[in-house]
């Protein structure tokens, strides 16, 4: 019988404890795939967060590590400076990435630190029980923000990519979505380019991913999906915010 | 003979460390330890290492533990509230089982404190410091000598044992210079299958790792790590005993205290004291047979500390309280003259503790 | 030789640290124990300076000098703070260019030395320390003047040879002033 589905080599063949509807069983696959047909699953290193990913060291088939919550981009720098043959990946939410590790993220991202980072933003904490994430919308209802983020008394979302893209550091920061064939698509070649600078000592590369979250955004899968397109990509914009080799290309 | 040059105390840690093999140091700048980034910023390139100054401390002790887990001998230096920061890290690594070397050149505290030595971080170094149930082989150098050998060893131990090894110094030992002599020692290298060098499609994946969801693989976790530690506290006591074979007095200190303490014993045994010294140079493990044994044949024990009285309740312990234990101390950055700890044991004498 | 404790002190910048250093090496040398203790932090910037060096033939104890054999002062403030400390019978060596005070005490030798007006009318304007080390090494039994030469050519950076000479220059100086 001629198998015309399976599970990348990369992805254990366990069950994901993720919620139903989560987009993190693609974004896992996403990496994984990359992983396989760049052929880099026997020399990769990944680097799980705090948060709902805190398993993934579960779902990888290559060597894994878990980091304490936001030190992802550390735990990578020192792997890979003492093993630069690896490839190195670091897979965090909005509150380990934006939050408690933004001052890894920003100075990981400074020193170029030739690693890949996928960034899934999906505007709340998740593995708590849905509190307000340093991603959450203005406005938007969450455990911590009952009565909607109010940015006058707790500040303002974080455009990520946005705001590395200022930095003369890192090589390749862009932002994609989940929230439908072609974007998950478009996600897929996102990722696998910031494997591809790795492998190719171009340099730090992240990818953040616009994500759902069903269950504490108290929705169903495909409302969350809609909520995405409707609320999350317009303060969030999809796009390529900083890609340095392609920028000399085009000098 | 190799030759003896004169070197401080803080360099002597970081010329022992690329001596025993260490090609990756993580750090950040904090008095009174800088001295040990610095020499490692100018070394390590030169002999094919990494040198990085990381964004905190925080960072720092994650690089480490990165590093660690990949199975490379690597180390972090700090001082005091530099180590407080890093007690996150400190806990994964021991938590995840992975070998890695920390000194603490301790400064006075509470808080920003002070930057004069100090020896108040005896807790936080030998109770744990991080949370959960662990424990760190702390070895406290007295000399710049000792900075240099003890570093050594405890690379060593750590690959010995996949435990962080920290080397518990403070100011005076960190800036000082003395003579010092390396001598050509064999590094010994361990196996660690459990590295995470990629599988190269030949083996499962490793993993390394603290998080335990189920309580009982938790539990089994740390109990077997706790066999592992009862091993080191039978195999690896390490302590320096002074004047003891007809001591009445016993003190006891470790680090520059001893020092000090060191000339109170001459001192004291001059006015017909006959006063001896227990210098532990692990911390943990405590050298509780010394102590235990002193504790059957002298009169009393005098604990010599910079802090408010810490190691003191080891002293309790290991003596199993059956004799008396007096506390002479300074704080803050301040350090006793061997005249205070004279009056001490002159206090002693007259059964006055 | 018994073990001498010997505490330098000073403003930051007029060579305490340096002094100090010279005479460590001295001691190694001569295969003594020997040990340099120096204050630090915001004080090495400007403030006062000090540092401890203890010599010995057995290895040292405390590295902590609280009454030392020798002083050396090179300002007033350090002159007032150690001079109380200093041995019975010991000796202060004190910059008399800088410090217009007397020793009160009778039990103690007492060199006045101009190091910083000796120097700087011999163009060495940053070697009064060492002015006054040539005179330690001259006046005190425990030490000698044997081999400064190495001594100081092994503290003196490659790059700045030229101060090798201008450092015997400043010892012979202060060995000389009687």
């Amino acid at each position: 019988m001629a198998v015309v589905f399976q599970k990348p080599k990369s992805l254990a063949d366990v069950p994901l404890h993720y919620c139903p509807g989560c987009p993190h069983g693609i974004i896992h696959r996403l990496v994984a795939e990359a992983l396989d047909e760049l052929g880099i699953e026997g020399k990769a290193i990944g680097v799980a967060p705090v948060g709902c990913a805190v398993m993934a060291y579960d779902y990888f088939t290559c060597d894994m590590i878990e980091a304490p919550h936001g030190r992802a981009p550390a735990v990578a720098t020192g792997i890979k400076r003492c093993r630069p043959e690896n490839i190195v990946f670091t897979y965090q939410g909005d509150g380990d990435l934006a939050s408690i590790g933004m001052a890894e993220t920003v100075h990981s991202a400074a020193r170029n630190e030739n690693i890949t980072v996928i960034f899934v933003n999906n505007a709340i904490y998740g593995m708590t029980g849905g509190q307000m994430a340093p991603t959450s919308l203005p406005g938007q209802v969450t455990q911590t923000s009952p009565y909607g983020r109010d940015v006058n008394h707790c500040g303002w979302p974080i455009r990520v990519c946005e705001m590395l893209a200022t930095l003369e550091g890192p090589e390749y920061v862009t932002r994609v979505a989940v929230n439908n064939v072609k974007n998950v698509k478009n996600a897929k070649k996102a990722i696998k380019k910031a494997f591809q600078n790795q492998i190719e000592g171009k340099g730090f590369s992240l990818v953040e991913v616009v994500s759902a979250c069903p269950t504490n955004w108290g929705m169903t899968p495909q409302k969350a999906l809609e909520w995405v397109e409707s609320d999350m990509l317009p303060y969030y914009p999809i796009g390529v915010y900083k890609d340095r080799s392609a920028a000399k290309e085009e000098k | 003979m190799a030759e003896r040059v004169l070197m401080k105390g803080n360099e002597a840690i970081a010329e022992a460390a690329i001596r025993a093999g260490c090609r990756h140091y993580f750090g950040y700048p904090i008095t009174p330890q800088t001295e040990i980034a610095a020499y490692m910023a100018k070394k390590l390139p030169k002999v094919g290492g990494i040198f990085l100054q990381a964004e905190s401390e925080i960072a720092s002790i994650n690089m480490v533990y990165g590093a660690a887990a990949t199975g490379t001998r690597v180390m972090t230096s700090s001082s005091s509230p530099g180590i407080s920061l890093k007690s996150e890290g400190l806990s994964y690594i021991a938590g995840s089982d992975v070998p890695a070397l920390v000194v603490n050149v301790q400064r006075g505290g509470p808080g920003l404190g002070g930057i004069q030595p100090s020896q108040s971080d005896y807790f936080q170094a030998t109770k744990g410091g991080g949370h959960g149930d662990y424990r760190m082989i702390v070895l406290a150098p007295a000399s710049v000598q000792e900075m240099a050998s003890l570093t050594m060893k405890g690379f060593d131990l750590a690959d010995k044992y996949n435990m962080i090894s920290m080397i518990l110094a403070d100011g005076t030992i960190g800036q000082m210079m003395e003579p010092i002599t390396f001598e050509d020692a064999e590094v010994a290298t361990y196996e660690k299958p459990w590295a995470l060098t990629g599988t190269e499609g030949k083996r499962k994946h490793n993993i390394v790792n603290s998080l335990y969801l189920k309580p009982d693989e938790l539990e089994a976790k740390n109990f077997e790590r706790f066999e592992k530690y009862a091993i080191v506290e039978e195999n690896e006591p390490m302590w320096e005993e002074y004047m003891m074979e007809d001591a009445e007095i016993c003190v006891v200190a470790f680090g520059i205290a001893s020092r000090v303490a060191k000339n109170a014993v001459v001192a004291a045994r001059a006015e017909g004291i006959k006063a001896g010294l227990i210098r532990p140079i692990t911390l943990w493990p405590f050298p509780k047979k010394a102590l235990a044994a002193a504790a059957e044949k002298v009169n009393g024990f005098v604990s010599v500390e910079l802090s408010m009285g810490q190691m003191i309740e080891d002293v309790r312990l290991a003596s199993g309280c059956k004799k008396p234990v007096a506390l002479c101390n300074r704080a803050g950055g301040m350090i006793p003259s061997p005249d205070e700890v004279l009056e001490s044991l002159r206090k002693a004498q007259k059964g006055e503790y | 030789m018994k073990t001498t404790q010997i505490l330098i002190a000073g403003f930051g910048g007029q060579g305490v640290l340096f002094a100090g250093k010279f005479l460590a090496y001295k001691g190694l040398m001569e295969d003594l124990q020997v040990s340099w203790l120096p204050s630090y932090g915001p004080e090495m910037r400007g403030g006062t300076a000090n540092c401890s060096v203890v010599l010995s033939e057995t290895p040292v104890g405390s590295p902590i000098i609280s009454n030392p054999d020798v002083l050396i002062a090179m300002n007033l403030p350090s002159l007032q703070k150690y001079v109380d400390a200093v041995v019975p019978g010991g000796q202060i060596y004190l910059d008399s260019a800088l410090i217009d005070v007397k020793v009160e005490r009778t039990d103690v030798e007492v060199f006045y030395i101009p190091a910083t007006q000796m120097a700087k009318d011999e163009g060495i304007a940053t070697l009064a320390n060492m002015i006054l080390i040539g005179s330690v090494l001259q006046n005190n039994p425990e030490l000698s003047f044997e081999g400064t030469d190495t001594v100081v050519s092994k503290l003196v950076p490659p790059k700045k040879a030229a101060l090798v000479e201008l450092n015997m220059k400043a010892l012979n100086m202060g060995k000389e002033y009687k």
